[in-house]
């Protein structure tokens, strides 16, 4: 393979694990605006809140080890921290969307922004804002087998990412079509009415969505911060999850799959073959140019269903 | 046409209920019963509050006035979820399938009430849960079978014609096996062949099974057919109840159909 290929190929491999992390945000953003309609503003802090409670759980220096002396194990670590997310998912529905039900969108997404400061600050006070290292044992460094074999660097950290997204997606497949909650979500995010009908509780339906949004947020967050530390900054993926929306439509799971990897593949093709001709640094915009540029062309995204306005 | 059904004691009576909606009055005053086993019929011009009546009954609106008691217990307004779990179940006049859903999954969903393992089995799709799929699945086929609906399986519903759509929502209805079935306009939109398969539909989830059903339908030969008794609403009020004949025999239905001014 000619060098030029190659580096052509590491790019497109690289952009594909950085894109594998967008994808896992807006998953979090497609369940709940699926299930409910609501454009939740606080995915990202979901993820930020996530990764800081896990490593309250399982670092030295961390809450568990000031309080007890000793930290947890990663898994326990992890699961404690799905926990709380759930709990965090219960807090969410019982004080904030009970009294919004059937509100116009616009105010349930601005409830969602409060949400992400309440969220925020929360995390701030409990976990402190300082950037913290989370490690959990993943592997670091290039991988030696795609170095050696096809003389490609990439980063283990992000094989593993790929891989434990493409489990999730799996599980969270499964889930959805073949059980009763998972059909009930599908249900719920049909027709409301409907699903009212057959017995299906609203509330406890947005439980569960927010409890999966958050575990995948939970994901999100370790991956994300086993690469660059836990700190603020993290909350502002969340950011790049809109364009990978815009992409791949807000209704669908695929999309956000797909989407993601598009956002992530274009975001590195264009910083080194385009960035040049604007003097670099077009990674941070380039991703809304695409976008944009989508919407004007298919504003429902890939997948997304069309939207027609019943007169 | 039901000489032998038991009809049997008052389940479900409303008692002057009265619903508005800013300054429209959907319903007023209105009070009727209906009893075990028996087809009531509601009928009434367009916009006489026949939709809001079933809406009420299940919960979807709440009644300013008036109470309602279902199977001994009286309240000032039901909860959808609560008389989905109690035994009432429902069609719409405007379908409302889960169009993206195929049919077998959308009569699934009408099991929802009686599946009861947690989500943490589910989330694991193991054990409990996965027996507890597969019992309630041979119960969706039987209500196939039943509706003559094989064939359109594993068709997203969102595909199906109007006729089979009704069809298959009135499936969602009874996988919930209830006890007090509402239908808003089943064979409204239909071909007559369509009509003729519903009607017997409908008849035979009331002689085989016992089911209670309360109906709204436009056609009045359909609704003399087979309806036990009927009530007549005009502009919210109650103008009519009895029997399809003594129905028929009364002059406030006769000039409301005619459009006699009030
Ligand atoms: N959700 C609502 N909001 C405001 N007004 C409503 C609502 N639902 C019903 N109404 C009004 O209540 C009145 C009765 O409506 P309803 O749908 O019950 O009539 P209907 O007898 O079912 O008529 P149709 O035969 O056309 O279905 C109408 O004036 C309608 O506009
Ligand atoms: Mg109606």
């Amino acid at each position: 393979m000619s060098p030029d290929f190659l580096f052509f190929l590491e790019i497109i491999v690289s952009g594909l694990m950085a894109g594998v992390m967008y994808s896992l945000v807006a998953l979090g953003f497609v369940l709940i605006f699926k299930a409910s309609g609501i454009f939740n503003f606080a995915q990202g802090v979901l993820c930020l809140f996530a990764a800081l409670a896990l490593y309250d759980f399982i670092a030295p220096g961390g809450w568990v080890d000031r309080w007890f002396g000793f930290t947890l194990p990663v898994w326990l670590g992890i699961i404690m921290t799905a926990g709380v997310m759930v709990i965090v998912a219960w807090l969410i529905e019982r004080l904030v969307l009970r009294y919004l039900v059937n509100q116009a969108p616009i105010i349930l997404f601005m409830a969602t922004i409060g949400l992400a400061y309440v969220l925020e600050g929360m995390g701030d006070i409990l976990f402190g804002s300082d950037v913290k290292p989370l490690d959990i044992g993943l592997p670091q460094g290039a991988s030696d087998y795609m170095l050696d074999t096809f003389g490609l660097y990439v980063e283990k950290l992000e094989i593993v990412a790929a891989f434990v997204a493409a489990a999730l997606v799996a599980v969270l497949a499964v889930f959805f079509q073949k059980t009763r909650i998972g059909r009930a979500l599908r249900a719920v995010a049909d027709d409301h009415q409907a699903a009212l009908s057959v017995g299906i509780s609203l509330r406890t339906i947005w439980v569960i969505v927010w409890s999966v949004a958050g575990i995948v947020a939970m994901v999100a967050g370790i991956m994300w911060g086993s690469k660059s530390g836990v700190q603020f900054s993290l909350s502002l993926i969340a950011l790049k999850a809109l364009p990978v929306l815009i992409l791949g439509g807000f209704t669908s799971v695929p999309g956000a799959i797909i989407g993601g990897l598009i956002i992530g593949v274009g975001e590195k093709l264009a910083e080194i073959y385009v960035g040049p001709l604007f003097g670099g640094a077009i990674e941070n915009w380039f991703a809304y140019m695409l976008a944009l540029a989508f919407l004007l062309v298919r504003p429902q995204g890939l997948f997304g269903e069309k939207i027609i306005e019943r007169v | 046409m039901h000489e032998n059904k038991p009809i049997g004691d008052v389940m479900l009576s409303v008692d002057n209920i009265s619903l508005s909606f800013g300054g429209v009055h959907a319903l007023e005053n209105i009070s009727f019963n209906i009893r075990e086993h028996e087809i009531r019929a509601i009928i009434g011009p367009n916009g006489a509050g026949k939709s809001s009546m079933l809406n009420v009954i299940n919960g979807f609106y709440h009644p300013q006035e008036g109470t309602i008691t279902y199977k001994g217990q009286t309240r000032k307004q039901m909860k959808p979820h609560e008389a989905a779990r109690t035994g009432i179940a429902r069609t719409f006049q405007n379908i409302a399938l889960f169009k993206g859903m195929s049919t077998l999954d959308n009569i699934m969903t009408g099991r929802n009430t009686m599946m009861k393992k947690g989500v943490f089995w589910q989330a694991l799709h193991l054990g409990p849960a996965l027996n507890e799929e597969l019992e309630h699945r041979e119960f969706v086929e039987n209500i196939i079978d039943f509706l003559e609906i094989e064939h359109i399986r594993k068709t997203p519903v969102g595909r199906l014609p109007y006729g089979l759509q009704k069809r298959v929502e009135l499936g969602r209805a009874l996988a919930a096996q209830p006890e007090l079935l509402l239908l808003d306009e089943p064979m409204a939109g239909m071909n007559l062949e369509e009509k003729e398969d519903m009607c017997r539909f409908i008849l035979d989830v009331n002689d085989e099974f016992g089911t209670t059903i309360a109906l709204i339908e436009h056609d009045m030969g359909v609704v003399m057919d087979i309806s036990d008794r009927v009530v007549v609403l005009d502009y919210g009020k109650k103008i009519g109840d009895g029997t399809p004949d003594e129905v028929r025999a009364n002059q406030d239905v006769i000039d409301a159909y005619l459009g006699v001014s009030h």
